[in-house]
């Protein structure tokens, strides 16, 4: 189990708390599908992806961000219990849409990186830290499930 | 994988700003990759890698000079770092798992200094960038 200490908690909560996450959310699936393009194969039925502009415009990627994000919110209220908070997600992520894990340690360098381009000088190495400890995590307990 | 003309553009023109700041945003990177992941520390045990220390600025600037030369010969990265290529294969000998690491620590440096500039498009480019770069210095292995 990953333990954060106070530390890290209260890192991670004080930033939560000021994030949009109607907007961040839809800002970090954009990205996934912008930079990494092949994680569009999950995505078939979004429509028109086909270009940046497309992409981050586009209502149904903004609209599932925003369901990702929101989950993700869930995380930062059972830091102590991410295996148990995200298991029937993870039997749902490898049994009925056969998500590769890898993607989410790619999801979770986006909110990163979409976090850093809000919070700039805010976002400082040590808040990262507690940051990236969570998106670990999360990805971990993702694919706890799988089999 | 290659850089498209598109790309070039936004990584030179954003060098254009970064290089104003390389030092800086070069020691920060490895700030952020020592405190997200400790275990790259192995890899200085001779530097003294508290925050502001001389040591992780001298080494910062260097990091960033090294990708200034490789943006300035964007078209031929590989002879650009070509000894430094050298001397991560048969003297340094980092695991190519951590060029990851630092290259991502690279992007969100470069975001949270550049936020307005950092599109998804720029992003995409950077990203690109660093990949080759970590290619070069991992490609005379073995």
């Amino acid at each position: 189990m990953v333990h954060f200490t106070a530390e890290e908690k209260a890192a991670v909560v004080s930033l939560w708390a000021k994030v949009n996450v109607e907007l961040v959310g839809g800002e970090v699936l954009g990205r996934l599908l912008v930079v990494y393009p092949w994680t569009q194969r999950f995505f078939d039925n979004f429509g028109n992806l086909s270009s940046e502009s497309a992409i981050m415009g586009n209502p149904k990627v903004k609209a599932h961000g925003k369901k990702v994000l929101t989950s993700f919110g869930n995380a930062v209220k059972h830091m102590d219990d991410l295996k148990d908070t995200f298991a029937e997600l993870s039997e749902l992520h490898c049994d009925k849409m056969h998500v590769d894990p890898e993607n989410f340690k790619l999801l979770g360098n986006m909110i990163l990186i979409v976090l850093a381009t809000h919070f700039s000088k805010e976002f400082t190495p040590q808040v990262q830290a507690a940051w990236q400890k969570l998106t670990a995590a999360v990805a971990n307990a993702l694919a706890h499930r799988y089999h | 994988m290659s850089l498209t003309k598109a790309e070039k553009a936004i990584i030179l023109s954003m060098w254009g700003k970064i290089s104003t700041q390389a030092d800086a945003i070069g020691t920060q990177a490895l700030e952020r990759l020592f405190a997200s992941y400790p275990q790259t520390k192995t890899y200085f045990p001779h530097f003294d890698l508290r925050p502001g220390s001389a040591h992780l600025r001298t080494h910062g600037a260097k990091v960033a000079a090294a990708l200034g030369d490789a943006v300035k010969s964007i078209d031929n990265i590989a002879g650009a770092l070509s000894k430094l290529s050298e001397m991560h294969a048969y003297v340094l000998r980092v695991d190519p798992v951590n060029f990851k690491l630092l290259s991502h620590c690279l992007l969100v440096t470069v975001a949270s200094h550049f936020p307005a500039d950092f599109t998804a498009d720029a992003h995409t480019a950077w990203d690109k960038f660093l990949s080759i770069v970590s290619c070069v210095l991992t490609e005379k292995y073995r």
